[in-house]
């Protein structure tokens, strides 16, 4: 196995609730409660889950744009877990992020070539034929016009704004992108094109990507690898094949047949696996598995006893006490 | 007079600006039926949104021109006075929006905001009307119904809130509803439930239902027919496995080239449309979709210069296109269907 570019061992955020006039700690969110995972060099590792389930904590602390409240982080080799800013500021050259708001994640006060350019200003790269060339060979490679230099973010449309956030995290040739939802914001139309602009960078220029997103269409199309998180915990980690040919976490089932389909003919054909309820509150998760609440296989061993993430043959990890092998047999939860 | 549910006719809607007039909705026609269920496709600015706002009415007193006819159950809605769709609002014809939190009051609570819609259209105490939202509160599977409303609508999650918004809807029983993105604030497995929901209610009160959606997935779930919008224009509209199977307009091949599939081998890569969705104040002459179309050379020009007309291919399926059905079929059979099922 190569060496991985990034590893993650017991990654935890949790974010106190204060209450009183003494602001003492009543509770906690734990939004990210000990999830582990590596990313090799080249690959892309996509994360998904519902609103709430810490997959946007999880790219923030990677990123160090919140701080771990446990477990650590090692890029490259070094652990940066509590790194100092001083210190961990060389390496923010290797590891950038892609919002998923191009309208708010872009000063409005700036133009493009600012915005492009202010990486070099603030790492203090000098480049051969000055910064503005190098910022215009960005637009160029991201598909905008470089004449576009001396424009405000407000003169593009959502798709080219989206295309200013890439331009503005390649501008130092980073090793590993976090993209935070990097198309949920864009017309169907648009997202294709950004989500095929993302594959062209990578092969041309070598990055790996992780991507955090909730369609889970359109993260089985761009990732190698893939992770399902529920309430701060990965559940399920595989390849993609396995991962949507044979899910084994019953919450993946539930993902995988609640996703509309696009064929008017299939749609009396489908069996489906309905979740009742809603996504807990990660204040206060359900204790041992916290999927038990929702699961249609729960037994009593789900509400004692935490299930651990297990590999199983092909590298596919998952932490369940019942996990599925072959695609599940449709069960029909009681509504 | 029509013999149709719902018959929207030459449907105008435009906005005048200091930029210019903004033609959101230009020219719409469709019909729609009891007990059916027609789908609205298109991305933002294409003017499917002013379209619903348009049929309930919600247009009359602004800047808005609007022109055309829009036939309810008999009735004329575009001449009628903002009075008399006031009182069929609610009643005859409901809205589901998009965002329950923004569009719910959040000083009332949920139970308060369906008696009140209740009451305006029923001669009743408000016991009665309060014993009516219980059970549709319940009728929409909001747990503990009894309870839940004397609850504001922050104390409800996002996926109960659009039970809750629905159940408001449907308080009255109307005939016709309008769902816009009905789901596209929610989860997935959210998202599940509440089409689910909106199947069953729509059988058990035989309503009309209007969904606008960008998600092909969820107008493949629901509709029986499908509008394609585009520039305030409906550019293809035809029963749904028609527009699936055989789609013949190239703004349809491009929204389900864009679109990865889970229910597919993964293909290599996606069929994009190229540039991005006109201004609506600077629609492109000719038809509005040439600076984007990949076949809009093989027209002679046409499509540049003349505006298409939606007419008939075949059986009730409606294209807005230059192109001659024949080079319609041939590009979509050689050129598009196989790249978007290869492996």
């Amino acid at each position: 196995m190569t060496e991985s570019l990034l590893s993650v061992q017991g990654l935890e955020k949790h974010f106190p609730v204060k209450k009183g006039m003494l602001q003492r700690q009543v509770a906690a969110v734990k939004a990210v409660d000990g999830i582990s995972f590596e990313v090799y060099p080249g690959e892309t590792l996509g994360l998904v889950g519902e609103s709430g389930c810490g997959k946007t904590t999880t790219g923030r602390l990677i990123t160090r744009l919140v701080e771990p409240t446990g477990g650590k982080i090692v890029f490259q080799g070094h652990d940066i877990t509590h790194m100092s800013q001083g210190k961990i500021r060389p390496l923010r050259r290797d590891v950038q992020m892609i919002f998923q708001d191009p309208y708010s994640s872009l000063n409005p006060r700036h133009t493009v070539g600012a915005i492009v350019g202010a990486p070099f200003r603030i790492q203090g790269v000098r480049t051969e034929q000055g910064v503005k060339k190098a910022v215009q060979d960005i637009l160029a490679l991201v598909g905008l016009n470089p004449e576009h230099y001396n424009r405000y973010p407000h003169e593009f449309s959502g798709g080219q704004r989206q295309r200013i956030g890439i331009a503005r995290t390649l501008a130092l040739k980073p090793k590993l992108i976090i993209a935070d939802e990097p198309v949920s914001a864009l017309d169907v139309s648009i997202q294709a094109q950004v989500v095929n602009l993302l594959e062209d960078l990578q092969s041309e220029l070598d990055l790996t990507y992780v991507v955090i997103a909730h369609d889970l269409s359109v993260v089985r199309h761009i990732s190698d690898r893939v992770a399902v998180m529920y309430l701060g915990k990965i559940v399920e980690l595989a390849d993609r094949k396995s991962l949507y040919e044979s899910p084994m976490h019953p919450y993946t089932n539930a993902l995988l047949s609640a996703v509309p389909i696009p064929d008017p003919k299939g749609r009396s054909g489908r069996e489906r696996i309905r979740l009742q309820g809603d996504v807990p509150s990660p204040l206060n998760p359900p204790p041992a598995c916290r999927f038990h609440t929702r699961c249609w296989k729960a037994q009593e061993i789900c509400k004692t006893v935490e299930p651990v993430l297990t590999t199983h043959a092909g590298g596919h990890q998952v932490a369940c006490h019942f996990p599925e092998n072959a695609p599940a047999p449709a069960v029909e939860a009681t509504v | 007079m029509t013999e149709h549910f719902l018959d929207v006719k030459d449907l105008k809607i435009h906005f005048p600006t200091d930029d210019g007039l903004v033609r959101s909705v230009d020219g719409l026609s469709f019909q729609l039926e009891r007990g059916k269920t027609l789908g609205i496709v298109g991305e933002s600015g294409s003017g499917k949104s002013v379209t619903s706002l348009g049929i309930l009415g919600l247009h009359k007193g602004g800047r808005a021109r609007v022109s055309g006819e829009i036939w309810l159950d008999g009735e004329e809605l575009v001449g009628a006075s903002a009075e008399h769709v006031r009182r069929l609002r609610g009643k005859k014809m409901a809205m589901i929006f998009q965002d329950p939190l923004s569009s719910m009051h959040p000083y009332y609570t949920v139970g308060a905001q369906i008696i009140e819609a209740y009451r305006i259209h029923h001669k009743v105490t408000k016991k009665v009307a309060r014993k009516h939202a219980i059970e549709m509160l319940g009728r929409v599977g909001i747990p503990q119904p009894d309870r839940r409303v004397d609850s504001y609508p922050h104390e409800f999650s996002g996926g109960m809130r659009q039970r809750a918004m629905i159940a408001m809807a449907l308080s009255c029983d109307p005939e016709l509803l309008i769902a816009d993105e009905p789901t596209t604030a929610l989860d997935v497995t959210v998202q599940a439930q509440i089409l689910d929901l909106m199947r069953d209610l729509q059988r058990d009160f035989n309503a009309a239902l209007i969904i606008i959606t960008h998600d092909l997935g969820v107008v493949a779930e629901l509709s029986d027919d499908i509008l394609v919008m585009y520039a305030g224009k409906a550019i293809e509209y035809g029963a749904a496995e028609d527009i699936f199977e055989r789609p013949e307009h190239p703004y349809t091949w491009g929204l389900l080239g864009s679109m990865p599939r889970l229910d597919r081998e993964p293909t290599e890569r996606l069929l994009p449309i190229k540039g991005s969705p006109p201004s609506l104040i600077n629609v492109p002459p000719g038809c509005a979709f040439h600076p984007r179309c990949a076949y809009a050379g093989r027209t002679g020009g046409l499509s540049t210069t003349a505006v298409p007309e939606l007419a008939e291919t075949e059986g009730g399926h409606l294209v807005r296109c230059h192109l001659s059905r024949e080079q319609r079929r041939e590009v979509w059979a050689t050129e598009i269907k196989p790249n978007l099922e290869s492996a």
